[in-house]
């Protein structure tokens, strides 16, 4: 139904990989301050250990492991979502300082903090009178 | 003409309730194509396992605390709030996807529960909700003499 497809969208141009599970697009909000860019990604089943985030070069993707997602010794008796894994692939600018990426993962939510590099902050220009 | 169909309905009297299934998934389907309803937040599966249901919905990110689980006889709610972020000034958001907000769900089991044997754990971001039967409700075998 479309309620599915709101929910969970398959990535069908994600990296081909060994395990047999499906793979899914997280959903991401992304938000800024003045210092840095947020990314806060939702995905369920997945902690620190079964989360991957690579940077190479300017692209950024970020993989998420689902292990144990099917209970042993049930039966499934009725299906909204589908248990797999997570991948999605950004692409950054050179605005952020790659050294001081943060990463956290709470409750199958991934948190990247990514700090602007300081040459792209806004700076205030302090006006002398000549 | 008419009557193949009148002797179907006779014979499965217990059409009715898929058929209002029916008349409200097209509805769902011609009313808000693309939005999501309200009724279906969170997406669950239903196991079984050992005598008891096992519910189980995926919330990422939801503070423990702020989920209200309860059952009450067949029916199993499911209600909670969604993590707000908080925006300091200057903060915008870029893109967003993730949903936010409360959410109800009640969720119609196919037998009575034991509620005082609940339990329900949220790891993850996966709530999972084991609900076992009550035990005089067991189907029993009959033996056939």
């Amino acid at each position: 139904m479309v309620e599915k497809d709101m929910q969970k969208m398959e990535n069908v141009s994600a990296t081909e990989r060994v395990r047999n599970v499906k793979t899914f697009v997280p959903r991401v909000d992304i938000f800024e301050n003045k210092d840095s860019l947020f990314l806060v990604a939702d995905m369920p089943g997945v902690d620190e250990k079964t989360v991957d985030i690579e940077l190479e070069k300017n692209v950024l993707t970020i993989n998420g492991r689902v292990e144990n997602g099917r209970i042993k010794d049930a039966t499934m008796m009725y299906s909204e979502y589908e248990i797999g894994d997570y991948e999605r692939v950004f692409t950054l600018s050179d605005e952020i300082d790659r050294d001081k990426i943060v990463a956290t993962v709470r409750n199958g939510v991934l948190r990247l903090e990514l700090p602007k590099a300081e040459k792209v902050k806004p700076k205030k220009i302090a006006i002398k009178a000549a | 003409m008419f009557n193949p169909s009148l002797w179907r309905f006779r014979r499965y009297s217990n059409a009715m309730p898929e058929l209002l299934n029916l008349q409200r998934e097209m509805n769902r389907l011609f009313s808000s194509v693309g939005q999501k309803s309200p009724e279906d937040y969170p997406a669950i599966n239903i196991l079984e396992k050992d005598g008891a249901a096992v519910v189980t919905a995926e919330l990422p990110g939801i503070d423990p605390e702020k989920i209200d689980v309860s059952v009450s006889g067949e029916i199993l709610t499911i209600a909670g709030s969604t993590l707000q972020e908080t925006f300091a000034q200057g903060e915008t958001y870029l893109r967003q996807e993730r949903g936010l907000g409360n959410f109800k769900r009640n969720i119609q089991l196919p037998f009575q529960v034991n509620s005082q044997a609940v339990e329900a754990r949220y790891e993850k971001g996966i709530l999972m909700i084991t609900l076992p039967r009550i035990k005089e409700n067991l189907p029993k075998k009959i033996k056939i003499k």
